[in-house]
């Protein structure tokens, strides 16, 4: 099994695109680590959702392609110049995968809904006032809002609408980004989760999650109920933790 | 942009009630042979909006397939003609520039370098 992932110096890059950084390493270590579980989970089709560079969806294909030759993958960034990037990059390893220009996924909810099988994302998830989220250019790459999770809080209900009945979805966060309030949010949409990497860089504490549908009703119901508490508690834990780090 | 995408993109800009399937206008169609895979086809073909796939195809010069959704027998028949042709509209003809027309609005969404443009304007969201 091979593991190769996209090559830095033939991935495309332009002043107003995010390059990729730490965030996006840790991403695609995280499918690294989990190249069996995806190979043997055969999805059809994957999906990345604001691909910049084309870092992340390249590395993808390349570590599912000899295993799995035949899956269909679509990219998607708010970004015309990303999208373009995007193109570049694959085309520059030799792999093609749909690219469209959508804020989010808008223009394909409707009509490919429950059909994504793997879904990644790096969202933008740097705490900037409000005001900076989804601006054009490059800032659309990082801004997010209050807590960093004003495009995250968006996106999670649409992942869940593009998922497959087996869906997985990858996401990197920040602990700042209150990762465990993500998990309850998925949790009450009956996911289950899972931290794949967890990387502290200087100046960013990394986690990757991976979250997959669990429809164990009674945990759902349980869960539910003691969310609001459960959401006090994890945001309390997660500035503790944040404290320590620091 | 290949057909299966096209397939799967609506227009949403705010009150759009009709917004699928969206009008090609073609200007420069190419196409890149994919290695051809009935399973991947028969996972996708319930999901396809059969009309709308054969206009889409009319729209960029290809006039193969039947006016009406064949039955699931002819899918799971051993003679792959028409899987065949089904992979060809799906996945082998590209529309590289051009535009997607909304077919309530008569929006345009251009198409540039393969890639559909579907941001909409702030006065559409």
């Amino acid at each position: 099994m091979k593991s190769r992932t996209a090559d830095i110096h033939l991935v495309s890059s332009h002043r107003e695109v995010y390059e990729p950084c730490d965030d996006s390493f840790a991403l695609v270590d995280a499918l690294l680590a989990d190249q069996t579980n995806l190979i043997n989970h055969n999805p059809k089709l994957c999906m990345e959702i604001g691909s910049g560079s084309g870092y992340v969806i390249t590395s993808l294909i390349l570590l599912l392609k000899e295993s799995l030759p035949n899956v269909h993958y679509l990219a998607t960034d708010t970004n015309p110049i990303a999208a373009r990037v995007t193109n570049e990059t694959l085309q520059a390893h030799g792999v093609s995968a749909e690219v469209v220009c959508t804020d989010i996924a808008s223009c394909l909810e409707e009509r490919l809904s429950g059909l994504v099988d793997v879904m990644v994302m790096n969202p933008p998830y740097v705490p900037t006032p409000e005001y900076e989220v989804g601006v054009e250019g490059i800032a659309s790459a990082w801004a997010g809002g209050e807590n960093g999770r004003s495009v995250i809080d968006r996106v999670l209900p649409v992942v869940d609408r593009l998922l497959s009945e087996r869906g997985w979805f990858y996401l990197v966060t920040l602990t700042s980004n209150y990762p465990s309030e993500i998990c309850l949010v998925m949790r009450e949409r009956g996911y289950a989760s899972r931290i794949v990497v967890q990387r502290s860089t200087e100046e960013e504490n990394l986690i990757v999650l991976k979250f997959w549908r669990d429809e164990d009703e009674e945990s759902v119901v349980k869960e539910t109920a003691s969310v609001s508490f459960l959401t006090q508690f994890s945001r309390s834990l997660s500035s503790f933790v944040e404290k320590q780090w620091r | 942009m290949r057909l299966i995408t096209h397939n799967m993109l609506s227009c949403n800009i705010k009150g759009v009630t009709n917004g699928f399937p969206l009008k090609i206008e073609a200007e420069k169609v190419i196409e890149k042979e994919v290695d051809f895979n009935p399973d991947f086809l028969k996972h996708m073909f319930a999901k396809i909006e059969w009309k709308a796939l054969v206009e889409a195809a009319r729209a960029m010069g290809y006039g193969e397939l039947p006016e009406d959704s064949p039955d699931v027998a002819v899918i799971e028949s051993a003679d792959e003609t028409f899987l065949k042709k089904l992979h060809h509209a799906l996945l082998e003809i590209h529309l590289e520039e051009g535009a997607l027309v909304c077919p309530e609005t008569g929006r345009k969404f251009p198409v540039n370098k393969g890639i559909p443009n579907m941001l909409l304007h702030e006065d559409e969201v």
